[in-house]
């Protein structure tokens, strides 16, 4: 893609677009299914970035905590509680440690067990929440330590379950970007087969615009520019219906999910923006491609 | 200006044109005879680079076809002006944007030349015509307009494909008159058709060579012509 043919492109010329007669089927083909990508593409960006997001908070976050179980008998508990939360103040790599009040516990179990629950009249084992710092604590240590120090201690770092976790969202969102890819060069299919059904339909007004001296260039543009400009204005369509489902979608609340947070957030709002011009982009080489090859095709 | 030198030209296993030479120099009126399918739209599809020779040389200004890429031989075609026997008009423009084309793909259109257009068309006779599109003119003002077409661009070189195939003789003779001015005007004329009394009457206005293809070769006509 050249500078001057982009600047052709952009300028435009009235006569040359003219001479290739409007031909309604493929101008209704390629608005229609440039629409129709760019509306999916505005969703498989909506869940990359949030694919993103919640592998970024999975892998960060909850990287930097732990948790320690404490079961021990109800009379020794309190006892083991403050044991352990001696060894986690002197053991390096731990920011902080502290333990979960009734309340909170309470509350993690209130979405299984409902807000009545007498969680002193039951044998609940404690938790203590662990926060490391930059460097992070030696685990097998710390549970080397705790099996001596603090016989009913169990040591949950989350690895177990954070990376499978993590990789899950980390795939959601390559499969984000591979649907753009593959979004991007449906779109470039299209108009391909768009764009060598006019030119297969035009021959006649390819050899006449040969006759008068047309450059190939010439002829090129005259298709390439009109489509370029469809794929543009149904692109533009795809994505502001795409833009509007996404903002309909269900909004991020205390119980955000994956699917609450399917939304742009912050600077990730160029990203829809950026769908119409790259739509318009491989509508230009789709076309320039087809028409090279089929005017190469016509004696 | 366009040279011929020992070309021959086939197609389909069949041998159309062979051992044809010929040099249009500049300012001179040739006219191409001979029986239908002898190779008249061929040999001048041959002058215009339309086609390549699959034997011999054509030079267009100077350069063999063979060298030239499309683009080249498409620069070569803004210095021939051709009228197409069936004229090839773009249906959908009116006459004025057709016989303005030439101008448009080479870039030089301006609006500033819509007075230079209306002169053209009064000179073919159809100025009142200009908004008017193909298919609603008549077979005359067709072939006027594809001659109108054909010197926009100020062409050396002239080449018509019976260009008075499909009008009345009144009509035929107003051609020619048209093509013989532009001789006069020192372009190059190429005029192939099977029309003996057209050529006839052009041989008493301007001194013409006339040409016949027969059994694929090229002779000097006959004293009869």
């Amino acid at each position: 893609m050249s500078l001057g043919s982009l600047r052709a492109l952009a300028r435009g010329d009235a006569a040359a677009d003219r001479v290739v007669p409007p031909t309604g089927f493929t101008a209704r083909l390629t608005l229609f299914a440039s629409a129709a990508m760019c509306f999916l593409a505005v969703f498989a960006l909506a869940l990359s970035l949030a694919a993103g997001r919640l592998a970024s908070s999975w892998g960060d976050e909850l990287a930097r905590s732990s948790t320690l179980r404490i079961s021990a008998p109800s009379g020794e508990q309190a006892a083991q509680t403050a044991a352990a939360l001696r060894l986690l103040e002197q053991t390096p790599g731990v920011a902080r440690a502290r333990a979960l009040t009734e309340a909170e516990q309470q509350a993690l179990l209130e979405p299984w067990f409902g807000p009545d629950l007498p969680l002193a009249n039951l044998p609940v084992p404690q938790l203590i929440e662990i926060v490391e710092d930059a460097t992070g604590y030696d685990a097998a240590g710390l549970r080397l330590r705790l099996q001596a120090e603090v016989p009913g201690a169990v040591l949950d770092d989350h690895t177990r379950w954070r990376r499978p976790l993590v990789a899950a969202a980390s795939g959601l969102r390559l499969l984000g970007w591979v649907s753009i890819l593959l979004i991007a060069g449906t779109v470039g299919a299209m108009v391909t087969l768009a764009a060598n059904a006019a030119l297969a339909a035009n021959a006649q007004v390819i050899a006449v615009l040969r006759l008068v001296g047309a450059t190939d260039a010439y002829i090129a543009r005259a298709f390439v520019r009109r489509f370029t400009l469809r794929a543009l204005t149904g692109a533009a369509a795809g994505v502001a219906l795409g833009v509007v489902a996404v903002l309909l979608m269900p909004g991020a609340g205390s119980t955000a999910g994956f699917l609450t947070g399917l939304t742009f957030v912050g600077w990730h709002w160029i990203f829809p923006l950026l769908v119409p011009p790259l739509a318009a982009a491989v509508a230009f080489a789709a076309t320039a491609a087809a028409a090279r090859r089929v005017l190469g095709g016509l004696s | 200006m366009i040279e011929l030198d020992q070309v021959g030209y086939s197609y389909g296993g069949g041998e159309l044109l062979t051992d044809l030479t010929l040099q249009l120099a500049a300012g001179s009126f040739h006219f191409l005879t001979g029986p239908s399918g002898a190779g008249k739209t061929t040999l001048l599809k041959l002058c215009y680079g339309a086609l390549i020779p699959t034997a011999g040389q054509v030079r267009l200004f100077g350069q063999d076809v063979r060298s030239m890429d499309r683009d080249a031989i498409a620069l070569a075609r803004r210095r021939v002006g051709v009228v197409h026997q069936d004229c090839q008009f773009l249906d959908h423009l009116p006459l004025a944007e057709n016989v303005a084309l030439p101008l448009s793909v080479s870039g030089g259109w301006s609006s500033g030349q819509m007075g230079n257009l209306n002169e053209l068309l009064a000179w073919v006779g159809l100025t009142g015509r200009a908004t008017a599109l193909p298919p609603e003119l008549s077979g005359g003002e067709r072939q006027r307009a594809a001659l109108a077409r054909a010197v926009i661009m100020s062409p050396e070189v002239v080449l018509a494909d019976e260009p008075t195939g499909n009008v009345d003789w009144e009509m035929s003779q107003r051609l020619l008159r048209l093509l013989v001015e532009l001789n006069r005007m020192g372009k190059t004329i190429l005029i192939a058709t099977h029309d003996l009394a057209l050529i006839r009457a052009a041989k008493a206005q301007v001194s013409a060579r006339v040409l016949r293809i027969s059994n694929r070769r090229l002779q000097m006509a006959g004293a009869d012509l």
